[in-house]
């Protein structure tokens, strides 16, 4: 039996070898261009997560932080580079970081007066405020061309000058090292810990002595800090700072739709969301036009079915397998798997001939579905497709149903036997 | 003398309606002093006013002689008043351990330090244990505390209110929903704990207010109509009337 | 004078049909405990929906039809997703609300494309209803007024008179008790937010070929509604009201009144020095920074008095 320090020894092991090899795996530019992207990113949904999943504040607003971090580093490398000031490239996403800090104190003091619901919208206000303000003052924030730099300014720092993307991605891999660690410690500390209490029972934290307004405060200063370091790698990455677009409230509903999909209620969820971010943006935005829509149906059945995100998914059944029983679910797995597949295959070519018929009219009415032309101006397609969604649904709804029920069996198997070992203690 | 917990003429109305009508007590430290009424005469209301909770329309509440009302509950709980509810309030998702560890933190000093390590903090953990096996939930050190039973989750409560150290102890219904042996149980428990502090606790039941107190308050219609020892409050006419009913009841709640 | 009293009742208007808005979003508060994100979504649907109907079957039909089927929408939303969401808590089930936003915004796009359609007012409704001093009050505006006011003077009417509006009163704090008294409360839920949703397309419908009908629509609005809500107090309609107006009225008064900050601070004896770090903010008139100005009153509000204009006292 792996002792849990021995466990966690090697799961951050594990992390760092993946951060480090990632690239050497997945060699293309492309895919190095990805994986810079979900080193910061990464970065940011970790410090969004620590206020949704750690203190229950959920946040319309976070690109603020994010985004003033970013406009930090720009602001600083453009700075530096007039002035010829020696500071390293590696040390900028601290600039971003103090800014995503100092902004967090006056606007956070506002934000946490209140809680739950009221602070949702008091996050959205401010965002809204704050890229009004920063739209308004072009000569402040670049308006509409942005503030450009060159990430390779000064000396190459040990021949390295951060112009290849392999590079950058190493420095922005540190630093996601660096950031994980360090918000994974935060939880283990008085504050992080009072943060969960607060957002359990602010009523019994009051009542064991602690304000809780503070408490949200000061977690929400260390959340700006390292969302202001996520948003400064970002700038640093696309060497590129633009007010309307990284300050916005559409990054802002993009942070907060890929956390929870990743997972809000344990830690390494927002990893995870991070990934599916660029994924979808980079990728499944390339496969189809209605990728947008798969999201928000993915997301809004995840709400549904699954409001602990991928990440509960995947510790469920790491404690189902611990208890040894997952073997037996491998049927009701296949059937669940194989019913979905059915419905996707129903529904997916609906979807993809109306967006077709709509955007792609000129290109005549034929699209390719996995390699199958599919006419969307005859009917054929169009009742085979949702002949094949119906018989999906119902299957679905079955396998569903199954899969449920012999999950259920088996958690009371695992109680039952809690029980027994309890009492014979 | 210095009283540990004194109301002066408390007042609380909720827009038109009067809840509290010029409550008047006056605790000494180290008393234990049950707090029995009808229902809806204010008890919880009381309790409220005094912690922080609610606001009092008109009144004073003095803690050690230091006036309270009007302060945070926060600011309270550090002058060394704690609670317990009467719906369970406890940290539902994080372990017993857990709950009682964040219960002590104020209480050691160590306030907002994101710079520590809750595992190195010695002195917090050690206390929680002892708070664990004080309230006899050592084999559940782990649980998270939504699993818990509910006379277990009950007992976790006591532990989390007493944990800082408060010298001022109210308990709000504390055996509310239990058996009888589980009662009893609990209120072997509430003793042990607050020996030397004062005690204040709502309740309804008068084998256990008889047992456990020092002095009784009769509270009815949001005023204190009697506050005195056991004996009696149950020879008191007025409190016979309001709330005892009968002297032969009163002699057969006393014989529990 | 006249720019005075036009703009008021232009601002009056604007304010009143936020107030549409914003009535439904903080019933729908108070009695389901849901804060409706995609209150503003039907808001759009309400416009959309009436310049479709409004091209094949005229707009005073469109102005009964356009409402009920966005209100046939929201109860469906309501019955199969929000009710499955409501166990998780308060956060999933903005979650969701957001969910429907971005799912409408989509389909919103996908049908009817990215940019403004041509929802125009049909001829009843074009042209001055007065003419003030010269400026001219359009017709559209004090329609929107009356359709305010009416169904205001309606939902008072319902929940104060009718035996449905009392249950709905009583299971705005007591869900449970009504339940135990026989009353179907999902279906009154269900009632709530389907009927929430149709005011916000009513609000819609009659705004939507006054201003601008586009994608964008839903999420401005949107996030002012929010403010509104926020500043007036959580939960309170009278609030509500108060702060729609007051936020309607200031922000159309400003967005007329071209003086910079700068000359406004001369007014008061200040002199701006060029050179000044802030010069570029305070050459910029007052209403170039009138969108900011709600936002600017919601930070205010929640540095003074944080629970609002009329908002009781909460923990």
């Amino acid at each position: 039996m792996v002792s849990s320090s021995r466990r966690k020894w090697l799961a951050w092991g594990g992390y760092a070898a993946v951060l480090i090899a990632a690239p050497l795996v997945f060699r293309s530019s492309l895919a190095v261009n990805m994986l810079s992207q979900m080193g910061f990113l990464i970065v940011i949904c970790l410090s969004y997560n620590l206020l949704l999943g750690q203190g229950g504040m959920l946040s319309f607003g976070h690109a603020v932080y994010t985004g003033l971090g970013g406009y930090a580093a720009v602001a600083a490398i453009s700075y530096v580079d007039a002035h010829g000031i020696a500071v390293p490239l590696v040390l900028m996403p601290l600039a971003g970081g103090l800014m995503g800090a100092l902004i967090a104190v006056p606007l956070g003091y506002v934000s946490t007066r209140k809680a739950g619901l009221t602070f949702a919208m008091i996050s959205l206000g401010i965002g809204e405020l704050v890229v009004a303000f920063a739209i308004m003052l072009p000569d402040l924030f670049g308006g509409d061309g942005g503030i450009s730099i060159n990430r390779t300014y000064g000396k190459p720092l040990a021949g390295i000058s951060f112009g290849p993307q392999l590079q950058l991605y190493y420095l922005i891999a540190a630093w996601c090292f660096v950031c994980t660690a360090l918000m994974y410690a935060f939880t283990a500390t008085p504050l992080g810990r009072m943060l969960n209490a607060v957002r359990d029972n602010p009523e019994r934290a009051q009542f064991v002595g602690y304000n809780t307004q503070l408490v949200r405060w000061y977690s929400f200063i260390i959340a700006g800090f390292f969302a202001g370091i996520g948003g400064a790698l970002g700038t640093i990455n696309f060497e590129i700072f633009n007010a309307a677009d990284s300050l916005s409230g559409l990054r802002s509903g993009a942070y907060l739709l890929f956390t929870f999909l990743g997972g809000v209620t344990f830690f390494f969820g927002p990893i995870i969301g991070a990934v599916l971010m660029v994924l979808a943006m980079v990728l499944l935005s390339e496969l189809t036009a209605a990728w947008l829509l798969y999201l928000g149906l993915v997301f809004v059945l995840m709400i549904m079915y699954a409001p602990g995100g991928i990440a509960s998914l995947v510790m469920m059944n790491v404690q189902m397998a611990r208890t040894g029983r997952l073997g037996r679910f491998a049927g009701p797995y296949g059937a669940l798997a194989l019913a979905c597949a059915l419905l996707f295959l129903g529904v997916a070519p609906l979807i993809e001939m109306v967006y077709h018929l709509q955007l792609n009219v000129g290109a005549g009415s034929t699209i390719t579905f996995f390699g199958m032309p599919l006419d969307a101006a005859t009917a054929g397609p169009w009742v085979g497709s949702a002949v094949v969604a119906l018989l999906g649904a119902l299957a679905v709804h079955r396998a569903g149903r199954r899969f449920a029920l012999a999950w259920g069996r088996a958690q009371e198997e695992i109680q039952a036997e809690l029980q027994r070992a309890g009492a014979a203690a | 003398m210095t009283y540990a917990l004194e109301l002066k003429n408390l007042c609380k109305s909720f827009g038109r309606t009067e809840i509290i009508r010029g409550a008047n007590l006056a605790v000494r430290p180290g008393e234990r002093v049950a707090i029995i009424g009808p229902n809806g005469a204010g008890k919880s209301t009381l309790f409220n006013l005094v912690s922080g909770r609610l606001q009092p329309t008109s009144g004073e509440v003095h803690l050690n002689a230091q006036r309270i009302d009007g302060k945070k509950p926060h600011e309270i709980n550090r002058l060394g008043l704690s609670r317990s509810f009467q719906i369970t309030n406890i940290f539902p998702h994080l372990s017993v351990f857990e709950n009682l560890r964040c219960a002590v933190l104020w209480s050691l000093g160590y306030r907002y330090t994101f710079l520590r390590f809750l595992s190195g903090l010695h002195d917090a953990n050690a206390r929680a244990d002892q708070l664990l096996a004080q309230v006899g939930l050592a084999a559940k050190r782990d649980v998270q505390a939504v699993n818990l039973t509910y006379a277990e989750q009950r007992a976790l409560e006591i532990g989390v209110t007493i944990a800082g150290g408060a010298q001022v102890i109210l308990l709000d219904e504390p055996t509310a929903g239990m058996s009888t042996t589980e009662t009893a149980h609990f209120i072997r428990l509430i003793r042990e704990v607050t020996e030397g502090k004062t005690l204040l606790t709502v309740e309804h039941d008068m084998g256990v207010v008889f047992g456990l107190a020092d002095r009784i308050a009769v509270v009815v219609y949001g005023e204190v109509i009697a506050f005195d020892t056991p004996e009696a409050i149950r020879a008191n006419p007025r409190v016979q009337e309001a709330y005892l009913g009968s002297p032969v009841a009163a002699a057969q709640g006393g014989a529990h | 004078m006249e720019f005075f009293s036009i703009s008021l009742l232009n601002g009056l208007s604007y304010g009143l049909m936020l107030f549409m808005l914003s009535s439904g979003l903080t019933l729908i508060f108070s009695m389901m405990g849901v804060l409706n994100f995609a209150h503003a979504s039907f808001y759009m649907l309400g416009a959309y929906f009436a310049y479709a109907l409004s091209t094949s079957i005229g707009y005073w039909p469109a102005l009964f039809i356009a409402p009920l089927a966005a209100g046939l929408l929201g109860a469906l939303f309501e019955q199969v997703c929000l009710r499955r969401v409501h166990r998780f808590g308060n956060v999933p089930e903005l979650l969701i609300t957001f969910g429907l936003s971005y799912l409408v915004l989509e389909v919103v796009q996908l049908v009817w494309g990215r940019n403004v359609v041509p929802y125009g007012l049909p001829e009843q409704l074009q042209g001055p209803l007065f003419t003030l001093y010269g400026t001219q009050f359009p017709k559209s505006r004090a329609f929107i007024m009356l359709v305010a006011v009416l169904m205001l003077g309606g939902i008072w009417l319902v929940l104060t008179r009718t035996r449905i509006g009392l249950i709905i009163q009583a299971a705005l704090t007591h869900p449970d008790t009504v339940q135990a008294l026989g009353h179907n409360v999902p279906r009154v839920f269900m009632l709530v937010f389907g009927g929430g949703a149709a005011l916000a397309a009513l609000a819609g419908v009659v705004a939507g070929n006054t201003y601008v009908t586009e994608p964008a629509m839903a999420y401005a609005v949107g996030s002012i509604i929010f403010v509104v809500v926020v500043v007036g107090g959580m939960g309170s309609l009278a609030g509500a009201f108060l702060a729609s107006l007051l936020i309607g009225v200031v922000q159309t008064f400003a967005v007329a009144i071209d003086t910079s900050l700068a000359d406004l601070l001369r007014v008061i004896g200040v002199q701006v020095a060029s050179g000044n770090p802030l010069e570029q903010a305070l050459r910029l008139t007052v209403s170039q920074i009138a969108p900011m100005l709600p936002y600017l009153f919601m930070v205010l509000i929640l540095i003074f008095r944080p629970r609002g204009l009329m908002g009781t006292r909460e923990d």
